[in-house]
């Protein structure tokens, strides 16, 4: 398997406001500071455009642009590949709840902000790239399987992708049945040929046997339980000082395997 | 790119269970639409539904699986003898080396609504039968057609609208040419729910009748459901198999939910494809279109059609036939496209009387039996994701 090489990532979550700062918290630089809780601004967004976008959205485009930022490429260069487990689930409740009330009124707007390529339309929208995106979903294992389908841009057509990374918390009654109890967008950049020095080196595997992230201390049990924190392991191997593999929970009870190289 | 084979295939639409129905209803001009009949609906609309979904629960040893969407992917699995076909090519590959990519834009989102129906008038909580991970999360149903088939690769949902299950196809093929997989099952499966019903019908898109794409009255969509299944491999089992030789995917940056008037999107995604597979425009000799039967759809998909094609390669849509099954349109129109290839079919359009007459493109009515070599299929998604696959006989 040939290797992909991250140059640049985008995060959000708590106490991780920006990549600079999660770096050095993932390195044990700085203390961990889950309860501050930064949220999206996108002041790369028009104000008229930046109201129109669902809070989800919001989250997933905050870590996306941060990326592409980091990278010195256009976005019109980068295929996004998005990936959550639960989506939009503020806006999956509020069409449930529509459709199984009296009037059954649906608001049209929620209606198309509802799919999963949400994001990645925005994102094109936003940024007028015509790049292709898909949209992805793989249960607890949706950040691995992003990644594949990124690995599989990079190797299979020489094309830089995107991985965003991003899921919230449900609302009631769904948190009931679902537990994600942090917010968390994560967005790498992964490319072929680096245009600068890449952050690191990966090599993707696919391998019998289950496997669970191991998440480095400075992860609460609570951002833990995001599908998206499973990047975090991953990057505090990436920005440590030596190569290490790193496994990854996959889906049907199989594990991923990232053999990390830093480069920095 | 490298030929990837479609080997087998199998399909459950409202055209009826299995390939031989669905090319006799292409055949015999009979359509599987009908006026709503969902209990409780109350919308003045056609649909497009399959027989039979409600019947069979999925197997006992899935059952935690069972909501309609996993019904209707059990139903397309069982037809065909897919799932003998698949019994060979995971004693051939070994299971973990068969990738299973699967479109949808609900999944078992009518699961979920059954589960509000019943919500706890006090608490407001959910009935203790609702489990999210095995209905109402979109990876559900690709979670269901992999321990179905008893497979262990790479396994993922593609969900992007009305796109989802044509990208499954340049997902299969980047992680085939990766090594990831050595063969892939691709699929759509897309069930009726309220939550596409009623959200189409907010954004006035919802037809009166059956769906009636390129034609001059046309007035918006009707809504189907499907399952779709096929099997992609480097080799094919006899000369003259039909293989995904191109795809090409775009985004619109535009809308949405609108498309974009310049239609840049939708010619991209076919340029691609056809360049993706080092094809000229006339060597493709027919055009499934995403056609879906919205004035805006349909005008800016011929505009876009005959830019690239002229007037010369005939187009046609087939949802008149199947409507518009989202999720599942890609695949249940592949599968149309390898059975007219199959055939040597252009299946022309149904409930067309009159061509829209500001179209430019060479829009086929009536059916036409000729030799075809390459055809293409469109399919266009909400988020501006458009995606074109590139089919062909290979000697």
């Amino acid at each position: 398997m040939s290797a992909v090489h991250l140059e640049s990532v985008g995060i959000l979550g708590p106490g991780l406001p920006d990549w600079a700062t999660a770096r050095r918290v993932l390195t044990g630089e700085l203390p961990p500071r889950p309860e501050d809780r930064p949220q999206p601004d996108l002041p790369q967004l028009p104000p008229n455009e930046r109201r129109r976008v669902p809070q989800f959205v919001r989250w997933a485009l905050a870590a996306a642009h941060e990326a592409l930022a980091g990278s010195r490429r256009a976005a019109g260069e980068v295929a996004m590949v998005f990936s959550s487990s639960s989506g939009d689930g503020e806006i999956a409740h509020r069409l449930c709840e529509a459709v199984t009330s009296g009037g059954r009124e649906v608001s049209p707007t929620m209606f198309h902000n509802s799919v999963h390529n949400a994001a990645p339309g925005y994102w094109s929208i936003s940024t007028g790239s015509q790049q292709r995106s898909i949209a992805l979903c793989g249960h607890d294992a949706s950040f691995a399987v992003g990644l594949l389908e990124a690995v599989g841009l990079v190797l299979a057509e020489q094309a830089p992708a995107l991985l965003v990374a991003c899921d919230l918390p449900f609302p009631e009654p769904l948190a009931a049945l679902r537990e994600i109890k942090a917010p968390l967008a994560v967005a790498l950049l992964l490319s072929s040929s680096p245009r600068e020095r890449a952050l690191a080196r990966w090599k993707v595997s696919l391998g019998a046997g289950p496997a669970s992230a191991r998440f480095p201390h400075m992860v609460s049990a609570a951002l833990a339980t995001n599908p998206a924190a499973q990047a975090l392991p991953l990057l505090a191997a990436s920005v440590g000082s030596a190569a290490q593999a790193v496994p990854l929970a996959y889906v049907g009870g199989r594990r991923m395997t990232v053999e990390t190289t830093p480069c920095r | 790119m490298r030929p990837l084979f479609v080997t087998h295939y199998a399909t459950a639409n409202p055209l009826g269970l299995g390939r031989g129905a669905t090319l006799a209803g292409l055949r015999e001009r009979r359509g599987g639409l009908r006026p709503m009949d969902l209990d409780g609906v109350a919308l003045d609309t056609w649909i497009g539904r399959v027989s039979g979904v409600e019947d069979e629960p999925v197997v006992p040893r899935l059952a935690e699986f069972d909501c309609r969407n996993n019904r209707l992917a059990q139903l397309g699995l069982r037809q065909d003898g897919f799932e003998a076909a698949l019994a060979q090519a995971r004693a051939r590959y070994g299971p973990e080396r068969i990738a299973v990519l699967i479109g949808t834009s609900t999944s078992g989102m009518e699961h979920c609504e059954r589960a509000y129906r019943q919500r706890d008038p006090a608490s407001g909580a959910l009935p203790g039968w609702f489990k999210e991970r095995y209905s109402f999360n979109l990876f559900s149903v690709a979670d269901f057609v992999q321990r179905y088939l008893e497979l262990s690769g790479p396994a993922a949902v593609v969900s992007t609208a009305c796109s989802s299950s044509a990208k499954v196809f340049a997902s299969a093929a980047r992680m085939i040419e990766a090594g990831y997989a050595d063969a892939a099952v691709v699929g759509g499966v897309d069930s009726l729910c309220l939550t596409t019903l009623y959200g189409f019908d907010s954004l006035d898109l919802l037809s009166g009748e059956a769906c009636r794409p390129c034609d001059a009255a046309r007035d918006g969509i009707s809504i189907g459901e499907a399952a779709g299944f096929a099997l992609l491999e480097r080799h094919g089992r006899a000369p003259g198999g039909v293989a995904l030789v191109g795809y090409g995917e775009s985004s619109d940056a535009f809308h949405m939910s609108s498309p974009d008037p310049s239609g840049d999107g939708a010619y991209a995604a076919m340029r691609f494809a056809l360049q993706r597979a080092g094809i000229a425009p006339h060597e493709v000799h027919y055009v499934n279109m995403h056609g879906t039967g919205t004035p805006a759809n349909d005008r800016i998909e011929d505009r876009a059609i005959f830019r690239l094609f002229g007037a010369s390669v005939p187009c046609s849509s087939t949802k008149g036939w199947t409507g518009h099954t989202l999720g599942a349109a890609g695949i249940v129109e592949a599968i149309i496209c390898a059975l007219c290839l199959e055939a040597n079919l252009i299946p022309g359009s149904l409930n067309l009387d009159r061509v829209d007459p500001a179209f430019e493109s060479h829009v086929a009515a009536a059916p036409e039996t000729r030799n075809l070599r390459y055809v293409l299929s469109n399919s266009f998604g909400f988020g501006g994701s458009n995606c074109s696959l590139l089919f062909g006989r290979l000697a």
